[in-house]
């Protein structure tokens, strides 16, 4: 089972590799806003250039699982190869995991270009340690945005998933601080904010990458956003099943 | 003979569409079956239901004695992909490397696309092969596990008349080798070139299931219709209706018909003689009012 794991993943990461427009959107942008914003405004604060670059990182991470994910899913449902991989003798599952695991290798990469302009040109800084442990907490915080994406994925179209990502996935990443700290937030930004998961991920982040205390209630309702999109993520892979290949 | 696939009493809806019903079929080993039937007589839904894509609404699917819904199960088959979704940014290789890695003892990569014609675009990307090509590479998918038993849902549409001998050509040496082949076509042309056993399917039904040489004098009959205040009494007459004020009589030789109509001195006016087509052909020799026989 593993091996076939691996060769959907295989696949599914050359796919991507070859045609890298989701790799550019996802690790561009936040590059180009930490050379725009973060460098020359806040790049000789050590604590606000290290903040804002675990914000810009996990933006891209969140774009990855959010609109990356969602496209993809949508677009494998219209394929006809979809219907064919089901009958090879392995089911749904492997080619559900490669997907996953491709994602996660492209937000990783995408959270890349951002680290490396952190480095080079502003003051942030952080230990060995504490970057090491960036990771897993920027993993831990996507799986909430990777359910949404695959919720999306398995509501809409193709053409959809493209539409309804963006349009959710730009005011969940300002409401939750990525962009703009929440200190300068307008007031009901700052009063919504804690209660939209993208804002709890960031605490998460800011909390081991530059030592802040976290913002409890924001914790709390990560873990809420998790359980409700995983259970809205579980309803549309079965009503998706149930319609297609039953 | 061992059965390796069969349906049982299955009848499959949606929603308010009957696909099948109640359809009883087995295919056994060693069998080269031509399903044939037009658009939307239930093709599609039979080899949906034996590949486990789908689920009977009611009766047994059995595939090798199991449930095709098993993944272990359908170790044993081979399946055509449509090749209009075949991954376009992979290579030809990758595909097969991809769908290898699901089978327990996979046809040799270099060997399987030398036989289909493809080693020499092993390494091109299949958004830049041909329509033809396409094709082969989505058939040439069903042999990578080595199957006991292949499902073939159209393989030459879009072919040229020397890549479809090939083809058949490959098909029927897998055959001989023991293999078992259940294939659908539009084309009785491309039953008869490779089918022994023919299943015509209409209206979610098995019409017919038989030899190729009694299918094709059933598919072989022609519509004779003509102007005349009534319809002359005529042997060789299979199925008759109206069609307004002409008579439409179905036949299987349409030569013998004539030569009777004119000597029997019925007057009659504007006759025609057309080919029906399969869905025809079969409508007439199913329906109940068949006139004489």
């Amino acid at each position: 089972m593993s091996s076939i794991v691996a060769a959907h993943t295989r696949y599914l990461m050359l796919e991507l590799v070859r045609v890298p427009v989701a790799l550019l959107a996802g690790s561009l942008f936040p590059a180009i806003s930490m050379l725009a914003f973060v460098v020359p405004f806040t790049g000789g604060d050590a604590q606000a250039a290290t903040t804002a670059t675990a914000s810009l990182m996990f933006f891209g991470a969140m774009s990855g699982a959010v609109i990356g994910l969602s496209i993809a899913v949508a677009t494998d449902r219209e394929q006809p190869w979809d219907p064919y991989v089901r009958t090879l003798p392995a089911g749904p599952f492997p080619r559900f995991a490669g997907r996953i695991l491709a994602t996660l290798a492209v937000m990783l990469l995408s959270t890349l270009p951002s680290l490396l302009v952190a480095a080079l040109f502003t003051e942030a800084t952080t230990t060995p340690l504490r970057l090491l442990l960036g990771f897993p907490a920027l993993i831990a915080p996507s799986v909430p945005f990777m359910l949404l994406g695959l919720f999306i994925g398995f509501v809409m179209s193709a053409k959809g998933a493209v539409a309804l990502s963006q349009v959710l996935f730009f005011p969940l990443a300002i409401l939750g601080g990525l962009l703009i700290p929440p200190a300068i937030l307008p007031g009901f930004i700052q009063a919504v904010s804690p209660f939209t998961p993208a804002r709890g991920a960031a605490e998460l982040l800011w909390a081991v990458a530059a030592g802040t205390t976290p913002d409890a209630l924001a914790l709390v309702m990560l873990g809420v956003w998790t359980v409700a999109l995983a259970a809205a993520a579980a309803w549309a892979y079965r009503r998706d099943e149930g319609r297609r290949f039953t | 003979m061992t059965t390796l696939a069969r349906t049982i009493e299955v009848t499959r809806r949606y929603g308010d569409v009957l696909a099948l019903d109640r359809v009883s079929l087995d295919i056994r080993e060693g069998e080269l079956v031509g399903l044939l039937g037009p658009n939307g007589a239930g093709k599609s839904t039979l080899i949906n239901l034996f590949v486990g894509l789908r689920r009977p609404t009611s009766g047994t699917v059995e595939l090798f004695g199991g449930s095709p819904s098993d993944p272990v199960t359908r170790r044993g088959i081979g399946v055509t992909p449509q090749e209009t979704g075949l991954p376009e940014s992979l290579r030809v290789g990758e595909i097969v490397d991809v769908v290898a890695a699901h089978f327990p003892a996979p046809a040799a990569k270099d060997e399987l696309l030398g036989r289909f014609g493809l080693d020499d675009l092993a390494r091109r990307q299949v958004g830049g092969l041909s329509g033809g090509q396409r094709r082969r590479l989505a058939v040439a998918l069903a042999f990578v596990g080595n199957p006991r038993l292949v499902f073939l849902d159209e393989p030459t549409t879009g072919l040229d008349v020397e890549a479809r001998r090939a083809l058949w050509e490959n098909i029927r040496s897998y055959h001989a080798g023991g293999g078992t082949v259940l294939l659908t076509s539009h084309y009785l042309e491309e039953i008869e070139a490779l089918a022994q056993r023919v299943v015509v399917v209409g209206g979610g039904r098995v019409l017919a299931d038989d030899t190729v040489n009694a299918v094709r004098d059933i598919v072989g009959v022609r519509r004779v219709s003509f102007h005349a205040p009534e319809p002359p009494d005529l042997p060789g007459v299979v199925k008759s209706e109206r069609d307004g004020d002409r008579v439409v009589l179905f036949t299987a030789d349409p030569d013998r018909l004539v030569i009777d109509l004119v000597r029997g001195g019925t007057p009659f006016s504007g006759l025609e003689i057309t080919p029906t087509t399969l869905e025809e052909a079969f409508l007439a020799l199913t329906s109940k009012e068949s006139a004489h026989v």
